[in-house]
């Protein structure tokens, strides 16, 4: 069973490097092949795992593999834990990412980096799963730096855009800043836990619970708290949360592909992975779910308010993707782990889904992401339209879809919680869902409904893309529609997690789970709970202003054209770090180089002492002057001084 | 394999530089990359032969040289310096590969140049008298005054005079430290010594140690350089040429490191712990406000030259952070507090053998883009991927190693250090975390604006990418730069010993 652990990495990674560095040699069809081998391989390995481990029931598997490096009190290497927890992350990953590998090959086909990309995203497979595969924190934190590196180097895969280019620094940096507190987070463990094993720490951490760490003179903190808080930082900035979600719109200016395997499917939902498996952390301290929670409340809801002003296809989905990573946060912060894995789950088949449909329309509509240039593409596109709208309806919480039973589920764990923050963040998940329904049917509607409003020469153009792009989406409309159904059981109530989750009483998933009779009943049930009105009210909102009444939309937003122009401006967050951070450093940076290294080091100090050394020699010069007259007045002068000396002393 | 494989590594090269500067500028190429391989290929025993369960020297030679003044010919490599000893001969042969077609006036000379300082660079690593030691150390400054001096840039003549100044003022200090520290090793001539393993037994007092202390600091402070004595450094990186800017970044700024290890812990351990303070705080400045001086570069050379400074603060801080962690009461129990210093001592070595590697391959880069279009200037460049994407490639890769990315050799030493240091001081580790966004805003900064985006004007048009051998060069650093990220083990595992036994030997008060 090892190398079959192995085999899952290991097989993207050949895929990438043969892709990558023979790409000229083999040709687009050898690349994309060699990359969709890999993953294709990766995909079959992680199903036998998950069937060992999930059907057959074989135990978690924890080992490692090889010694990175051994200094001091650590001791590093790479190392596979194989829990359900991981068996799920597998699955979903290597699936996600197969269709998308698929997907590309239509998507991509005219470009002339073809087999850059599949190198880059096969190297991105390569890299999540070594990052879902980890029984260390070091090793997390290789997966999470290198699936940034990927996502940086997608985004800017168009180097000659400005935009591009733009999106990828800003995405770089703003994730460092969460990695900032990640490692800060992981030296904190190293210190306290005096390991970086996931097995040793989280035996550890019920001794650990009550040490405190001194902070300031006489200021003594929580070290779990603290521990969790800057861990957390680390999946803010990977998993896109307030105040540092800034990143993921901008990241649009990607290649639509990895806009739903990296900021859709898998990478932004890596943050969300890594608190669940810190669970037996999080579990420690009120405090840190509590933050937890309350910014998982605010992205949930405000994220999902700015999906209703942006009119660019991929940015509705985009700030949906916000939204709902904030759901997840908010599962995470109520402690129901495993609702938030459930999302995760749902969310990227229909969320890859959607983003893959978005950009089936895009390549339809030549490259063109103007919603307000669409419309009525319903007749043009069957396929995208039938699978758009299963992955719309999943999205809002249909019942039955998949997205409604992770949805619920979180809707009443947030309910059942009695942590401070909970009743904030139970309103914003509930108002998010009208907002959800509403933004998504927007786009819907704009899409495939209405007036067509495109040009003559791309309407004439109009038709539905080749089986490379519509298979994918057919194979991902599949789990989006009945996963929930099917796994809702299980992984809430079922135990599945079994020990790779750990929750402390009272178990919210737990008392909900008292009330559970079954999938259908559930979801029967939902129908007559205010998330669905409000989705349906959402859905019937959207359809109103979008088709019935457009004109009601625009004097709304001359009505209210201060929230409109704040939702535009996106709060402000983007010009704030702009001018504070961004503007801020460089300012901070000239000032000590003009001033402290060029004036006060090198003028005052290094040139001052050449210049006093200059002026001194510059008088004693005048002792010499090369009169041998002077030189021999000067001698007897001294003569007389020393001899004066010798005798008066 | 050889009794005196140290005495051949450091003669070999000055042979060989000798024989070039006879032999004249037809040959000087062939020669030089057949002596600088010839010395890296004998210096490779010293790592494979290394034993690594021990911390004595090893590889020692030991011949009397002046009798009068106890002075012998000696020298020995432990886990500290045989790592360096390493990085410099493996550096000094794509030097000499950088500067094959590019080096057009006195070939002869500057290859000579540079293989004679090769040398003394290794005897300056492996001499374990203070007088032999002083006299590699001060003689290393000839070849390099000589090389920024010819093959400079316009306002070479400045910045020579500004290093030489520098370093030289730092050293003069040292040469009377180490006078003092001889006449205290006996009382007659006959009992004293220039042994530097000697001079690390003396007891001195508290008030010796802390005047030895700062001489030393001033010498090896220039050399790091650490803030505020650095301004010599993006001087000099910007007037010299390629190889002598690798050479300088790459092993000149190591023997600053080195020297604290070798002398000022060692000897003055009380006065480092006394003074820890300031060397932490001088270590942070350089991450921090150093990193930000470099985000506002328009200047390649001086960009990296800064962020060279600013890495470098990795080094001094993990060399210190010892006895901060030492002195927290914290941390329970002699075993833990060794452990995560010896954490930050093996995290400053790693740190530097890894800078020695990217700074010396940003450096190159700069240099293939610099004999292109002759100019650094970051505004110049613009859309560099579309004409040269080979070289797009490596400088991505560096880069990313620059900015501490996880599996390049950039992110080990750097985290060790961070993880030691929180282990003194949450605010440490704080501050010192700062560089994994500072570092890679200002080195993807450049990044993007020297290589991304459409071509920026007809100049970058025309650029051709690099040729096999710079293709060869760049790969040689590229694999070292991987390796030492996915594999650091092989070294720390040479310096565990080492570090061992300084820790063993700094913990106990000397008086």
């Amino acid at each position: 069973m090892q190398s079959i652990y192995l085999g899952i990495p290991l097989a993207p990674l050949a895929g990438a490097i043969v892709a990558g560095l023979f790409g000229r040699q083999i040709g687009r069809a050898g690349a994309h092949w060699a990359a969709i081998i890999g993953v294709g391989i990766a995909f079959v390995l992680s199903l036998i795992v998950f069937k060992h481990h999930i059907i057959d029931g074989a135990p978690d598997f924890n080992g490692n593999v090889y010694t990175w490096i051994e200094s001091g009190v650590l001791h590093l290497g790479v190392g596979f834990l194989i829990d359900p927890l991981t068996c799920i992350m597998l699955v979903v990953v290597t699936f996600v990412s197969l269709m998308v590998h698929i997907y590309t090959i239509g998507y991509m086909h005219d470009d002339p980096g073809y087999q850059r990309f599949f190198s880059y995203i096969a190297l991105f497979t390569f890299s999540m799963l070594m990052l879902v595969m980890a029984n260390n924190f070091m090793q997390l934190f290789f997966g999470w730096e290198a699936v940034g590196l990927v996502s940086y180097l997608l985004i800017g895969f168009w180097f000659k855009r400005p935009s591009a280019v733009y999106a990828n620094l800003k995405a770089f940096l703003v994730n460092r800043v969460g990695d900032f507190g990640f490692l800060l987070g992981i030296a904190a463990v190293a210190l306290y836990f005096g390991s970086l094993d996931y097995a040793t720490v989280f035996r550890a951490a019920p001794g650990v619970a009550s040490e405190t760490m001194p902070i300031m003179a006489g200021v003594e903190w929580n070290v779990i708290t603290v521990t969790c808080i800057l861990l957390f930082i680390g999946a803010m900035g990977k998993s896109a949360q307030v105040p540092l979600h800034v990143w993921l719109p901008d990241s649009m200016e990607g290649p639509t592909p990895i806009s739903a395997l990296i900021h859709a499917a898998t990478m932004v939902t890596a943050g969300i992975f890594m608190v669940a498996r810190m669970s037996p952390l999080f579990e420690l301290s009120s405090t840190a779910l509590s933050v937890v929670l309350v910014i998982g409340a605010i992205t949930a809801l405000f994220m999902g308010f700015l999906g209703l002003v942006q009119n660019d296809i991929k940015r509705v989905v985009a700030y949906s993707t916000l939204s709902q990573l904030g759901y997840m946060t908010v599962a995470l912060g109520a402690s129901a782990y495993a609702a938030g894995i459930f999302h995760l789950m749902t969310h990227a088949f229909f969320k890859a889904l959607l983003f893959l449909g978005a950009g089936s329309v895009i390549i339809a509509m030549h490259h063109e992401q103007d919603m307000r240039k669409m419309g009525g593409l319903k007749k043009y596109m069957p396929i995208t339209y039938w699978t758009a709208l299963i992955g719309s309806l999943a999205l809002i919480g249909f019942p039955f879809l998949s997205g409604f039973y992770s949805k619920d589920a979180i809707i009443e764990a947030v309910h059942h919680s009695t942590i401070a923050g909970s009743t904030f963040a139970y309103w914003a998940v509930l108002l998010g869902v009208f907002i959800t329904a509403l933004y998504s049917f927007r786009m819907f509607f704009m899409v495939f409904h209405g007036k067509e409003r495109m040009d003559e020469h791309t309407r004439e153009h109009l038709r539905e893309s080749p089986a490379v792009v519509t298979v994918p989406l057919i194979l991902l409309a599949i789990p989006s529609a009945i996963i929930g159904f099917l796994a809702v059981e299980p992984m809430l109530f079922g135990g599945y997690f079994g020990n790779a989750i750990k929750v402390s009483e009272p178990n919210v998933l737990a008392e909900i789970g008292k009330d559970f009779h079954g999938a259908a009943a559930f979801a029967l049930h939902g129908m007559t709970q205010p998330p669905f009105m409000l989705a349906m009210a959402g859905v019937l909102a959207a359809w109103f202003f979008t088709l019935r009444r457009p004109d009601l939309a625009d004097a709304i937003k001359t009505r209210f054209g201060l929230i409109y122009r704040i939702l535009l401006d996106k709060y402000g967050f983007d010009r704030f770090n702009e001018i504070v951070f961004a503007g801020g450093g460089r300012k901070i940076g000239r000032i000590l180089w003009r001033f402290g290294d060029m004036r006060l080091i090198d003028g005052l100090i290094v040139n001052g002492s050449a210049r006093v050394v200059g002026w001194v020699a510059g008088i004693v010069r005048h002792v010499q002057t090369g009169y041998l007259y002077h030189y021999a007045f000067m001698m007897i002068l001294g003569l007389l001084f020393f001899m004066t000396w010798l005798i008066m002393r | 394999m050889f009794e005196a494989n140290l005495s051949l590594t450091i003669w070999i090269p000055v042979i060989g530089g000798l024989l070039i500067l006879i032999a004249g500028d037809k040959w000087s190429r062939q020669l030089a990359l057949l002596f600088s391989v010839a010395t890296f290929v004998i210096s490779i025993p010293l790592w494979t032969q290394f034993d690594s369960g021990t911390a004595a020297m090893q590889f020692v030679e030991k011949r009397p040289w002046v009798d009068t003044f106890n002075i012998y010919y000696h020298l020995g490599v432990d886990g500290f310096s045989m790592p360096l000893i390493v990085l410099t001969t493996f550096m000094t042969v794509i030097v000499v590969i950088s500067a094959w077609e590019v080096i057009k006036k006195r070939p002869a000379q500057y290859m000579a140049a540079f293989l004679i300082m090769e040398g003394i660079m290794v005897g300056v690593f492996s001499a374990l008298d203070a007088v032999l030691f002083y006299i590699f150390w001060e003689a290393m400054l000839i070849p390099m005054f000589l090389i920024i001096g010819i093959w400079g840039g316009p306002n070479r003549v400045y910045a020579t005079i500004k290093f030489f100044l520098y370093t030289f003022l730092g050293s003069v200090l040292m040469l009377v430290a180490l006078i003092y520290l001889y006449l205290k090793t006996g009382d007659t001539a006959a009992a004293r010594s220039f042994s530097i393993l000697d001079f690390h037994k003396l007891p001195l007092t508290l008030t010796e140690q802390i005047y030895i202390f700062l001489a030393f600091l001033l010498a090896f402070a220039v050399k790091v350089p650490m803030w505020p004595v650095h301004t010599w450094l993006p001087d000099a990186h910007v007037e010299a040429p390629t190889g002598g800017s690798v050479i300088l970044a790459a092993i000149m700024l190591k023997i600053g490191g080195y020297g604290f290890l070798r002398f000022s812990l060692p000897i003055t351990p009380d006065a480092s712990r006394e003074l820890d303070w300031l060397i932490i705080l001088l270590s942070l400045v350089a991450v921090v406000y150093i990193g930000l001086v470099a985000l506002v570069q328009k200047d390649m050379k001086k960009l990296i030259a800064y962020s060279s400074i600013a890495h470098m603060g990795f080094v001094t801080l993990g060399l210190f952070i010892a006895f901060a962690i030492f002195s927290n009461p914290e941390i329970a129990g002699q075993s833990a507090r060794f452990k995560t210093a010896a954490l930050g001592i093996e995290g400053a070595m790693v740190q530097m053998i890894s800078h020695g590697f990217i700074s010396g391959a940003m450096f190159l880069c700069v240099g293939v883009l610099y004999d292109r279009l002759h100019t650094r200037e970051i505004s110049a460049y613009g859309g560099v991927a579309n004409v040269m994407p080979k070289f797009a490639m490596f400088m991505v890769l560096f880069a990313m190693a620059n900015a501490g990315l996880p599996g390049t050799s950039g992110f080990v030493g750097e985290f060790m250090v961070i993880i030691s240091s929180f282990s003194a001081n949450i605010w440490y580790a704080f501050l010192a975390a700062t560089t994994l966004v500072i570092g890679a805003a200002y080195t993807l900064w450049m990044v993007r604006r020297v290589l991304y985006g459409e071509v920026a004007n007809d100049n970058v048009a025309t650029l051709k990418d690099i040729g096999t051998r710079e293709y060869f060069m760049l790969a040689l650093l590229a694999i070292a730069v991987l390796l030492v990220g996915v594999w650091p083990a092989p070294i720390t595992e040479v310096l565990h010993s080492s570090v061992n036994n300084l820790l063993q030997h700094i913990a106990v008060p000397k008086y």
